[in-house]
C-alpha cells in the first residue's frame, strides 16, 4: 500500500508527518533541527529517501541538510557521514551562496530597488525554496533571498548561480515585499528539462527555455495596483505559482491580489478569481488527478493576514478557475486567525488527492478527499513555513 | 615563538554545539600567535560543519548577531589579526562566541554582556 511523507518546516525545527494510503492514522517525528528556522524542506522524486532541508537562523545564517533515509538521520553536504565530528579539510561549503560576479561565468551584480526606492546590494540572506531535480538525486536547485537562483550537483555540498537570472537586465526594478526579495517559487518542466519557471517577490514570473542560461520575465497579463506602471514587465509582487505535471503548459499564480491562470507556459495571464470572496492570499496548489481542479486560501488583505470572519476556508474550483466553491468541513468555524504562508500547501498523488496545508497557529491539515472533508494532523507545531509531500510506492 | 602550540578554551552557543556535536567547552591547539582569527581557523578545522556560522563564508566577516568575548572584555570590534590576552593562550580563561541577546543582564554578570545587541528574533 501506498504510503504518504509530509515534510512540515516550521519556525522552530522540521517535522514528518507519516500515513498509509488511508491517510486516516498518523505518526508524528521531531522536532528535527530544533530552534531553527525550517524554511523548506523537499524529497527527491528520483530518490524519495533523499531529503533536503532549508535551515537558517539569524544569528548562524543559512545551513543545508540532507538525508538519505527518508529523514531518519541527517547530514549536511561536504561532512563525513559516518562520522560528522571528523576532521575535514576544507571547510564545509553546503551553506555557501555567493552570487558568482566572475568574468567568466558570471553577471554585475548590480543592484536592485530598496524600499525607499533607492538602489540596494545583492546580498544573500537565506534559502526559501530548494527543488530537487526530476531525473538526478545529486542535483538540487535553491531559490534565495536576494532574489537569485542557485543549483547543486553535488548533493549540495556545493552551489553554483545561474546568473542568468539575476543579470538578465530587468534585475535593478526588482524590490523587496513585506517579507524579503525572495525567489520563493522553482518549478521543473517534466516535458522539457530545459525549461525551469521560477517567481520572486516583487518581481513576477521568469522561465528559461536553454537549461537556466537564458530568462525571460513572464509577466503580461498582471495588473498590480501598488506599482507606478500597473502592467509593468517586472515588479509584480507574484505570491506563488503551481502546475500540474501533466499538463505543463498551464500555470496558476496567486498573486498579492489576483489569482491568476496561462495556458501558454506563462507568455500571457488572465484573471480567474471570479466569485471568491477576497483574492488575496498566498499558496496555491492543483490536484494532481485533476489539471483544473484547483486550491486557494483566501486571506482578508494585504494589511490583515488571516481569514475572513474568522473562518478558515479552502476554496476549490473544479472548473479551473472563476467558479470557486468553499471548502469548510472540518476546518476552523470561528476565532481563527492564523495564516497560510506561500509553500504551505502541498498535494500527494494517491488515487484520490490528497490536499495538506500548514497555518502560522501551528496547525497541520489534511484533506484525503481532494477537498471535501479536513482534519488536523497536528494542532500545536510551530509556526508553520512549508509543507510538501511525498508519494511513496 | 610563533611556532609554539597553545592549548585554547572556546565556549559557544547551544545551536553550535549541537551542529559540531559536542558537549560543553571546546579544546584547541592553536599553532602560532593566539588571535581571534587563528582561534576560529582552528575551530573550523576541527569543526568543518561550523564554516559560515560564526564567520562568513569568503569575506571572514563576524555575523552580525555573534559577538566575541575574552577576559570580560568585548572584542567583537577588534582586528581579526590583534592577538588575544594571554589568559586566553594559556587556557585559564575561555574565549566566549556568544549569540547576541535582548535584554539586560542579571547581578554579578554586567561586566561579562555590556554591550550585546537586541535581535529581531524570538
Amino acid at each position: 500500500m501506498s504510503k504518504v511523507r509530509v515534510l512540515v518546516g516550521t519556525r522552530k525545527g522540521a517535522f514528518i508527518l507519516s500515513s498509509d494510503g488511508k491517510r486516516e492514522k498518523w505518526d508524528v517525528n521531531g522536532p528535527f533541527f530544533a530552534g531553527w528556522e525550517i524554511y523548506h524542506m523537499k524529497g527527491s522524486p528520483v530518490n524519495p529517501e533523499r531529503v533536503y532541508v532549508s535551515q537558517t537562523s539569524g544569528w548562524f545564517g543559512q545551513l543545508f541538510q540532507a538525508s538519505d533515509d527518508g529523514g531518519k538521520t541527517w547530514y549536511q553536504p561536504g561532512v563525513k557521514t559516518e562520522d560528522a565530528g571528523a576532521p575535514q579539510w576544507p571547510p564545509v561549503k553546503s551553506n555557501r551562496f555567493v552570487y558568482d560576479s566572475s568574468d567568466a561565468t558570471g553577471k554585475p551584480l548590480t543592484t536592485h530597488q530598496w524600499y525607499d526606492g533607492t538602489q540596494h546590494p545583492w546580498e544573500f540572506k537565506r534559502v526559501w525554496h530548494v527543488e530537487p531535480s526530476l531525473t538526478d538525486p545529486n542535483t538540487v536547485y535553491a531559490g534565495v533571498e536576494d532574489a537569485a537562483i542557485f543549483r547543486s550537483t553535488d548533493g549540495g555540498a556545493n552551489w553554483s548561480e545561474m546568473p542568468g537570472l539575476r543579470g538578465h537586465g530587468t534585475g535593478p526594478q526588482w524590490q523587496p515585499g513585506a517579507g524579503g526579495m525572495c525567489l520563493h517559487t522553482i518549478i521543473l518542466d517534466p516535458s522539457n528539462p530545459e525549461r525551469i519557471f521560477i517567481a520572486i517577490s516583487a518581481a513576477g514570473a521568469f522561465r528559461t527555455d536553454d537549461g537556466g542560461k537564458t530568462w525571460k520575465p513572464i509577466n503580461k497579463g498582471l495588473r498590480s495596483q501598488f506599482i507606478p506602471d500597473q502592467d509593468a514587465e517586472v515588479g509584480h509582487c507574484v505570491h506563488h505559482v503551481a502546475m500540474n505535471p501533466k499538463r505543463p503548459n498551464t500555470l496558476f499564480m496567486q498573486k498579492h491580489w489576483d489569482v491568476m491562470r496561462s495556458d501558454d507556459a506563462g507568455d500571457g495571464w488572465k484573471e480567474i478569481s471570479g466569485n471568491l470572496p477576497t483574492d488575496f492570499g498566498f499558496v496555491i496548489d492543483v490536484n494532481s488527478n485533476d489539471p483544473e481542479t484547483v486550491y486557494v486560501v483566501p486571506i482578508k488583505s494585504d494589511s490583515e493576514h488571516f481569514p475572513l470572519e474568522g473562518k478558515l476556508r479552502v476554496y476549490r474550483s473544479k472548473t479551473g478557475g472563476n467558479e470557486w466553491e468553499e471548502l469548510a468541513k472540518g476546518l476552523p468555524e470561528k476565532d481563527c486567525y492564523v495564516n497560510v504562508l506561500r509553500d504551505a500547501m502541498a498535494v500527494d498523488t494517491l488515487d484520490k488527492c490528497g490536499v495538506y496545508f500548514g497555518t502560522t497557529g501551528g496547525q497541520v491539515y489534511v484533506s484525503p478527499d481532494g477537498g471535501d472533508n479536513w482534519k488536523a494532523i497536528v494542532h500545536d507545531l510551530p509556526a508553520v513555513l512549508s509543507v510538501e509531500v511525498q508519494t511513496i510506492a | 615563538m610563533s611556532d609554539s602550540v597553545h592549548n585554547v578554551r572556546v565556549q559557544i552557543p547551544y545551536h553550535l554545539r549541537n551542529l559540531a556535536r559536542v558537549e560543553g567547552e571546546i579544546a584547541l591547539e592553536v599553532v602560532g600567535p593566539v588571535t581571534i582569527r587563528s582561534v576560529l581557523d582552528a575551530l573550523e578545522q576541527k569543526y568543518p560543519m561550523l564554516c559560515g556560522t560564526i564567520r562568513e563564508h569568503d569575506t571572514l566577516k563576524r555575523r552580525a548577531f555573534l559577538r566575541f568575548f575574552a577576559c570580560e572584555e568585548d572584542w567583537s570590534h577588534q582586528s581579526p589579526e590583534t592577538e588575544l590576552p594571554e589568559a586566553i593562550a594559556s587556557g585559564k580563561e575561555p574565549f566566549l562566541i556568544i549569540g547576541a541577546i535582548a535584554g539586560g543582564s542579571g547581578p554579578g554578570n554586567s561586566r561579562r554582556t555590556p554591550h550585546l545587541e537586541l535581535t529581531m528574533q524570538s
